[in-house]
């Protein structure tokens, strides 16, 4: 039940926002989120983001799921 | 960001501990990455991931899913939910089959989408069940505040609950031997790290926050190896890209406002204290117990056989209970592990 995605802001109106995961757009609230803006990457949980995330945390991200099976599994 | 640890990386770990350790995967999400993943079958031989109580559904008691149920069928009145626990059996139905009988049962992704029915239907009582975690308490708290400001008509039935506390108890009974924990990252990300120092101090346990994806799972897993070989017992971030050590401040003080510690009953682990969140009596009006409390309750009824009480301490893994795969299977669940796509039953069934 705590799933949580990274999602980009693409519209934002006070704290409503629309964002873009995997291509798909959806409502959400940024009501948790300290000075969010277009264009940030948020953590999306239940319709709200609960964190916001660096282009650094993405790359991390995109990283990690290259390498989803441990390295010698992969081989 | 550094390289992921190897397989051969655990396993030189492993081989200096000298015996055989335990860790618990607190959180649900986890028990089922380490599956998917593979990482289960790639771990060394003397570390065992043990499944804990961390999976929001499952450790809700029968009585909730009763007073659901009575609500759904009570004049006038919906009851929104996440769809994880449409299928969870209580005493007598779950949600699914009372709203094939005609109960009004509604499910929902967000507690927004919840208030969104309640401010199109002013003519009816929107319930939203309030089940989950602190990655999912503060969204209800919002819907909370939002209703006492501007819709009358919806309210919510609470069985929020906190990990540290559950952690703290399952350490405190001493059944299962835990030599770390993989700290649930999403509540983190809400709680902060600080919030397992208590843990940390009084138990002297290894806790590192782990992120959900195969890799972070590996590298937390040898975290917390590095610590238990190396003798320390702290607090560790490895899910750094969402998660620090005070948390989200705005969730926070969300939860602060809507809500009080309770003592709080868990499936499996019994009364814990000030474990549960209780809806503060300045949000009465949202709070579905004091809405309905005219609504009679009815005693619950426990399903004979069923172990997912043990399974939910690590007690026993699911292969261990005489229903499982017999009688108890994702088709037609007994306990509630089976029936959540995040319980300890259902991804044994799925993946060994």
């Amino acid at each position: 039940m705590c799933l949580a995605v990274p999602a980009k802001i693409v519209e934002l109106t006070g704290h409503d926002a629309v964002v873009e995961l995997g291509g798909v757009k959806r409502a959400a609230s940024v009501v948790f989120i300290d000075d969010a803006k277009v264009g940030d990457y948020v953590l999306l949980h239940a319709g709200f983001a609960i964190e916001k995330w660096t282009e650094e945390d993405v790359r991390e991200y995109e990283e990690i799921l290259r390498s989803a099976v441990p390295p010698e599994a992969s081989s | 960001m550094t390289a992921l640890p190897s397989v051969s990386e655990l396993a030189g770990l492993a081989a200096r501990l000298g015996r055989r350790i335990q860790l618990m995967e607190v959180c649900g999400t986890h028990t089922m990455s380490a599956f998917r993943s593979g990482l289960r079958s790639l771990l060394p031989e003397n570390v065992a991931l043990l499944s804990g109580p961390g999976c929001p559904v499952c450790v809700t008691p029968n009585h909730f899913i009763d007073r659901a149920v009575q609500l759904a069928t009570a004049p006038d009145t919906v009851v929104t939910t996440f769809g994880d626990m449409m299928r969870v059996p209580g005493s007598h139905a779950s949600l699914e089959k009372a709203r094939a009988q005609g109960a009004a049962v509604k499910v929902v992704y967000s507690p927004l989408d919840a208030l969104e029915e309640a401010r199109r239907h002013p003519e009816l009582k929107v319930v939203f069940l309030g089940v989950g975690f602190e990655t999912t308490a503060p969204t209800t708290a919002w819907a909370v505040q939002e209703a006492r400001r501007s819709v009358p008509n919806f309210s919510v039935l609470c069985a929020h609950k906190t990990m540290p506390e559950a952690m703290a108890a399952l350490l405190r009974s001493g059944e299962v031997r835990i030599d770390g924990f993989l700290c649930p990252g999403h509540v983190s990300v809400v709680i902060g790290a600080g919030a397992y120092r208590g843990l940390v101090e009084e138990f002297g346990i290894p806790c590192v926050i782990t992120g959900f994806e195969g890799g972070d799972m590996v590298r937390g897993i040898e975290m917390a190896l590095r610590q238990v070989v190396e003798g320390r017992a702290e607090v560790e971030i490895q899910y750094t890209r969402s998660v620090t050590w005070e948390g989200n401040a705005r969730a926070r003080a969300a939860l602060a406002d809507v809500f009080e510690e309770d003592d709080a009953e868990w499936r499996g682990l019994g009364m814990i204290p000030r474990s549960g969140l209780k809806i503060r009596h300045a949000y009465a009006g949202q709070d579905a117990d004091r809405v309905f409390a005219a609504v009679p309750r009815q005693p619950p009824v426990e399903p004979a056989g069923c172990r997912c009480g043990d399974v939910l301490r690590g007690a026993i893994a699911p292969p261990q209970c005489p229903l499982f795969r017999k009688i108890c299977t994702p088709a037609n669940p007994v306990g509630a592990c089976m029936v959540s796509s995040e319980g300890t039953c259902a991804a044994y069934y799925k993946y060994q």
